[in-house]
């Protein structure tokens, strides 16, 4: 299904809709076949407008088994249409699913359009002769519901058969077979007269320019290595293989004609310590993991804090705490990323909003780091890693630079003396002449770096490095409000993946009439420095996350703004139905 | 190049703060007077280390150094050298640093075979905690930490560095000079990673650990000196030897018919009799020099030739290309 979802979604894209998608699956490569743990599925919202999440309530759903109708049913829009593979729903399967009776004939399913097709029937009539075996053809099912909605929705089949054709290059009969497959779900469509008619989903007005489909960890990756080909030097990433964060490696071990190295270490934390380790040689130094893996390599990050070194921490945010629900998105690092070293530990902190944003966050990421020498830690989750966007492709000599000036003067050489504007220190890596120095965990002095006990030293250089990723924030451009710009009834306050939920709703309420506002934050630290006087514009401050209330603890702390939390932590994003209720519900009290 | 290198230039101007007597001194002193013979200069080279006594090391070296966090500074040099192939990388660990809380690093760079000089400092003890009982030392150790004797069971980092399948396993002692030198050198010289466990004495939680072995009254009873092709003689007189009893070695005294043909000949290109010789304990002699070496690619250079292979192939990366990857699509 999974597959089914991408491809579809590729078509919308050349068909010209904005699009947003949510991938969920479950942690189990093999969950068992027919039960509600076992369903994979695949959201797509397509539009002829712009659009910020896969929607709440889809129109149409394809259920290749009881199980998937049972598992998405309640969240199906009234009237929508339900396409459901008929000979799935044997007495077997309806038990593994838990239902009772069949609900195809039950009458359960009256305030719906039900469209029954015998999917795996017409497929081996479609592919008879071709001498494939009864495994392989029951394989090319997905491609026949592939064609069947492409017909529904009028999208053009044309890039999913070249995409087939590349995929199935070395053997021609099974490419065949998918087109085949692909072919008569299309036709079967247009010729069945199953559905009065299809729905015509013109192209969206969106900005111009060259676009691809991209997913958060796609973007993440490229963002790394565009970055370290601006700052001219190798990208080294050390990582541990977890769940949602492998892709970011898998994609980074195919590009090493871009001087990619990628290292798969024998633990979390030997994956951030080997970057560690490239840091100290030059490299443009990443290690990308989920939130447990985190609390593994939080001993590290602290020694990066304490030595600077330029290194970025990646964490794809999932379900937790502990192994939690590894495939399902949640915001509840935060804190942690914040504050979870021993120590005064301070880094900078920023969080991608969108699948395509991760792209940009990643390349800001590393041009901080390198900056400020400095680890930053780049937060993302699941449902930006696996959720995909068109993304306008950037013009690269636009971004900004990514000067790397490695110290090679030896005359006055100092380790840790700093730069008068960022603070920061010289990057003097080994192999320069003249400048060996050695650098570790044990509290340093002033400028020579040499080990230290004064007292007075040990506070002076806290202060220094606390002063120093403070200062990151002079950078930043000012925040941005969408909605009321001298203020209103309330601001709707986000960071990271709930851009799209909390956009929507509050576009929906202030087309309604209502003053509500969204800022978003990408820097959680340091915090923009406007924040404060601009959450004040607005009587009331709502702060929307996927956890307990994090933002909202450091909004209330650090500017003592008597804010709301509007939380849910149930491993998926907010629905914008919820966001309006909540915003609403708040506007009253 | 300039004039010929010298210790001084591999001293650092810290004021090393070991213990008085430290063995560690020794060791300190044999690594500054072999590195000028290597002839690379100090800025191309790296000392990294984790923690405890040992890792302090590379404060006093006037090379590169990072002293990093305990047990992990196997990675931290695995990450430097798979990025900076040009850089001579040691890695400077202890016993509780490379075999208690770094076992798993210590066992995987091994594997590996990343191209590091690796010197673990093995005196039995933990020396920077003040004196708990270490993972190598022996069972009924009294120590702070075990008041009626330690019940662990030992590692031996000789075999535990062979069953992680290194390609270079030596043994040496801190003041055995001319010995450590040379082991220093056969590791410097072996591409991979180099595994090279140093007897060293703690004089203040764990002294004399390694008397047997380095009184000079009774030593050569105790050391079985290694050498490629030598037979496995040992003693003040050396008239003892190793002899292969079927499968089990046994100590010997040669006359009485026994010669040297009779003893069993050292050959480090052999793992089983890497092994065996690893496993001596005590009544055995203790074998110092090259258990085992051989030779196998080494992954940071396996590593930059995937890059040069693949960037020969499919040409230099092209940041346009890469940004256009799959389907593109233009708005107009």
């Amino acid at each position: 299904m999974q597959l089914v979802g991408t491809q579809f979604t590729s078509e919308s894209a050349l068909a010209g809709n904005d699009i947003a998608t949510v991938p969920d699956f479950p942690a189990e490569i093999r969950a068992p076949a027919g039960t509600l743990a076992g369903v994979s599925s695949f959201q797509v919202n397509i539009s002829s407008s712009e659009i910020f999440t896969a929607g709440d309530e889809p129109n149409v759903l394809v259920a290749m088994n009881p199980a998937a109708l049972k598992a998405n049913i309640g969240d199906l829009s009234p009237n929508a249409v339900i396409i459901a593979d008929r000979e799935s729903f044997t007495d077997a399967n309806l038990k593994r699913a838990g239902y009772t009776s069949n609900p195809l004939t039950d009458h359960s399913l009256d305030k719906f359009q039900v469209f029954e097709v015998d999917v795996t029937k017409l497929t081996t009539l479609a592919l008879q002769g071709t001498g494939l075996s009864n495994r392989q053809v029951v394989r090319c099912r997905n491609m026949f519901v592939l064609g069947l909605i492409s017909w529904l929705y009028q999208r053009p089949i044309e890039s999913t058969v070249s995409w087939l054709e590349n995929r199935f290059k070395k053997s021609p009969e099974i490419l065949d077979a998918n087109v085949r497959a692909l072919k008569a779900g299309y036709n079967y469509g247009e010729t069945a007269e199953l559905f009065a008619s299809g729905y015509k989903v013109p192209p969206a007005k969106i900005a111009p320019g060259v676009y691809r489909n991209i997913t958060g960890n796609s973007a993440t990756a490229i963002g790394f290595t565009v970055a370290a080909q601006m700052a001219g030097r190798p990208l080294f990433l050390g990582s541990y293989p977890i769940t949602p964060a492998s892709d970011i490696l898998h994609e980074l071990s195919g590009y090493k004609n871009y001087n990619v190295y990628t290292f798969q270490a024998e633990d979390e934390i030997a994956g951030v310590c080997s970057a560690i380790g490239a840091a100290f040689g030059g490299a443009i130094a990443v290690t990308t993991t989920s939130g447990p893996g985190v609390n593994l390599k939080a001993e590290a990050i602290g020694l990066a804090v304490k030595v600077e070194l330029p290194l970025v921490i990646t964490d794809v945010q999932r379900a937790g705490p502990s192994t939690g629900m590894p495939t399902k998105p949640e915001q509840a690092d935060l804190l942690m990323a914040l504050f979870g070293r021993h120590g005064e530990a301070p880094l900078p902190v920023i969080a991608a909003a969108t699948p395509a944003d991760c792209f940009e966050c990643a390349y800001e990421a590393v041009r901080i780091a390198v900056k400020y020498m400095t680890p930053v830690i780049l937060l993302t989750d699941g449902a930006l890693a696996n959720g995909a966007e068109p993304w306008l492709l950037p013009d690269v000599s636009k971004l900004p630079p990514i000067k790397v000036e490695f110290a090679s003067k030896v005359e006055g050489f100092m380790p840790y003396a700093r730069d008068e504007e960022t603070l920061s220190r010289p990057w003097a890596i080994p192999g320069t002449p003249g400048l060996m120095h050695r650098v570790g965990g044990l509290t340093g002095e002033h400028l020579t770096g040499n080990v230290s006990y004064s007292p007075s030293n040990h506070e002076m250089m806290i202060r220094l490095r606390a002063r120093k990723i403070a200062g990151i924030a002079r950078e930043m451009k000012p925040l941005e409000i969408f909605g009321d710009q001298e203020g209103g009834d309330i601001v709707v306050l986000g960071w990271g993946s709930t851009f799209g939920p909390i956009r929507e709703a509050v576009k929906q309420m202030r087309s309604a009439g209502k003053k509500v506002s969204h800022i978003h934050l990408r820097y959680l630290n340091p915090l923009p420095k406007d924040l404060g006087e601009k959450l004040r514009r607005f009587k009331k401050v709502m702060v929307a996350e996927m956890n307990l209330g994090q933002l909202l603890k450091l909004v209330r702390a650090e500017y003592l703004i008597d804010a709301i939390g509007c939380n849910k932590i149930q491993g998926r994003p907010f629905k914008v139905s919820e966001l309006v209720s909540r915003i609403s519900r708040a506007l009253e009290d | 190049m300039a004039t010929a290198l010298t210790r001084k230039d591999f001293a650092s101007d810290q004021e090393v703060r070991w213990c008085p007597g430290c063995g560690d001194y020794a060791i300190l002193a044999a690594v500054q007077k072999v590195m000028p013979e290597f002839g690379i200069p100090p800025e191309k080279c790296v000392f990294i280390s984790g923690i405890g006594c040992s890792s302090r090391f590379p404060y006093y070296m006037n090379t590169y150094g990072f002293h990093t966090i305990h047990g992990r500074a196997p990675a931290f040099a695995t990450g430097l050298k798979i990025s900076r192939p040009d850089l001579d990388v040691w890695v400077v660990t202890g016993d509780g640093d490379a075999l208690s809380i770094g076992g798993n690093h210590l066992i995987h760079v091994l594997r590996r075979n990343v191209d590091l000089n690796i010197l673990l400092f093995n005196n039995r003890i933990y020396g920077l905690t003040k004196g708990q009982y270490s993972p190598t030392s022996e069972r009924g150790k009294i120590t702070k930490s075990t008041p009626v004797g330690s019940i662990d069971f030992p590692f031996n980092p000789i075999t535990v560095a062979l069953g992680a399948h290194a390609t270079f396993v030596a043994r040496s002692i801190d003041v055995e000079q001319k010995h450590l030198g040379d082991m220093l050198k056969r590791a410097h010289a072996h591409r991979g990673a180099s595994f090279l466990e140093i007897l060293q004495n703690c004089n203040i939680f764990n002294d004399g650990a390694f008397n047997d072995l380095t009184d000079k009254a009774i030593k050569a009873d105790h050391q079985l000196v290694l050498e490629h092709g030598k037979p496995l003689i040992f003693g003040k007189n050396r008239d003892r030897g190793i002899r292969l009893n079927g499968l089990r070695p046994e100590v010997v005294t040669l006359g009485n018919g026994i010669t040297e043909n009779d003893l069993l000949v050292h050959d480090e290109t052999n793992l089983a009799l890497a092994f065996m010789l690893g496993s001596f304990e005590p009544p055995m002699p203790t074998p110092i020099g090259v258990f085992y070496c051989e030779s196998r690619p080494a992954y940071d250079a396996e590593a930059t030739k995937q890059i040069e292979m693949v960037t020969a192939k499919q040409g230099k990366g092209d940041l346009n290309k890469l940004l256009r990857g799959g389907d593109t699509w233009t708005v107009n």
